[in-house]
């Protein structure tokens, strides 16, 4: 299941997504990562244990007779439904959190073309804290030269690409803080499809880039 | 107090539950993790009355659910506290947690018991290593877990620079997987 994957989530992010204070976007780009990298996924579940072992070491708080009662009738009276949630066909592209947010495969993401060949899809979030989109970058082409105002997580499903930190392939996800500026170009020999997450508008340098902007709706 | 077969008869309960629909082994673990995951939810921002609602449906999780344990990978106490962290999202956060892919299993194993037990042993010398943490740093684990408190947030309500939060938090995490390998 894991390739070779390079670059991996911050010890921050493995913490707050097990403690689960994260934003709806960002959790969902750390388990998409984790879909495809065993690495974090036991990290995750160590801090998980960490959890288990910080509930079981916690005062122990009175609950009412109510309480158990009301439970015991959960269980019993079977008005227990699992929620429904439709499962769809593997697709070698996106792990199955995103087929859950696209609603299907590669072939239903709703891209809407935001220039250069560019095209993004913003994927539903409830809370608004953070906004998710998967890219499309053609082969070759550059991201305009940008910084950021807060995070940013880009995670490769397809492709790859290269900036000043690096090369970024599929299972990668690159953390960009406030002081990183940087120009990501797609890789030359294949389109590339990314997830990105941002918490904050990103700030574009130049003149075309800063038209292109409202277009990318950041 | 603490004691390596006591993970294991959460196991036990769990597999009770989930084999003969075991009421007695139901209020058994209820009796034991509701006032826990109570004071986890009410730390985590929720009333006493929201606290017990959300801790009916966690616990009737448990029941339902059972089936999903698996003792190979986490101790009964980790399974709760991943139900109850995500029903906290739920109801405070308000959204669905995305969960990742499930791993593709083979064809079901019976469990193998020496790795069930070890799993179940080392649970016990987290929670063991978590209690002999000095005070400060076993608050900040526990603020990052209940608290609803980022590092930076953490870093203003002690009035500690963040890096310093940082470095004790990883330093609490190394010498809890060095308890962990020695134990
Ligand atoms: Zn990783
Ligand atoms: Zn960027």
């Amino acid at each position: 299941m894991t390739q070779d994957i390079n670059h991996h989530l911050t010890d921050d992010l493995i913490m707050a997504y097990s403690a689960g204070i994260l934003p709806e976007a960002v959790n969902l780009i750390v388990a998409t990562h984790i879909s495809l990298c065993d690495e974090c996924r036991a990290a995750v579940e160590s801090h998980d244990a960490l959890g288990g072992a910080v509930i079981e070491n916690t005062e122990a708080v009175e609950v009412s007779e109510a309480c158990l009662s009301g439970a015991l009738d959960l269980i019993r009276n079977g008005a227990w439904s699992a929620p429904e949630t439709p499962v769809y066909k593997d697709d070698p592209v996106l792990p199955a959190p995103l087929r859950d947010y696209v609603g299907g495969s590669l072939d239903d993401v709703n891209w809407r073309p935001v220039g250069m060949g560019v095209k993004q899809a913003i994927l539903p979030t409830e809370d608004g804290e953070a906004t998710a989109r998967l890219l499309f970058i053609p082969a070759g082409t550059a991201i305009p030269d940008h910084g950021h105002k807060g995070m940013e997580l880009t995670l490769v499903l397809k492709g790859a690409f290269s900036d000043d930190d690096g090369y970024f392939a599929r299972g990668d996800i690159e953390v960009a803080h406030e002081d990183v500026h940087h120009t990501p170009v797609a890789d030359i020999s294949e389109d590339c499809i990314c997830l990105a997450v941002t918490d904050a508008p990103l700030q574009f340098k130049g003149l075309i880039p800063r038209l292109a902007q409202p277009f990318l709706k950041i | 107090l603490q004691n390596p077969e006591i993970a294991a008869n959460w196991v036990n309960c769990l597999i009770r539950i989930r084999d003969h629909r075991d009421e007695s082994a139901f209020i058994e673990v209820f009796q034991h993790f509701a006032p826990r995951v109570k004071s986890f939810l009410m730390k985590s921002g929720a009333d006493a009355a929201l606290a017990e609602e959300c801790v009916q449906e966690v616990m009737a999780t448990v029941w339902h659910k059972a089936r999903l344990f698996d003792p190979e990978r986490a101790s009964v106490s980790t399974w709760i506290f991943t139900i109850a962290r995500n029903k906290k999202i739920d109801v405070l956060r308000k959204h669905k947690r995305p969960e990742p892919e499930d791993l593709p299993w083979g064809p079901e194993a019976e469990p193998d018991q020496a790795e069930v037990l070890g799993l179940q042993q080392e649970s016990e010398h987290l929670s063991v290593a978590i209690a002999a943490l000095p005070d400060t740093q076993r608050e900040l684990i526990e603020k990052a877990y209940y608290g609803d408190l980022s590092h930076s947030e953490i870093a203003a309500q002690t009035g500690l620079p963040l890096g310093t939060i940082k470095s004790r938090i990883r330093l609490a995490l190394e010498r809890l997987r060095r308890s962990m390998e020695t134990s």
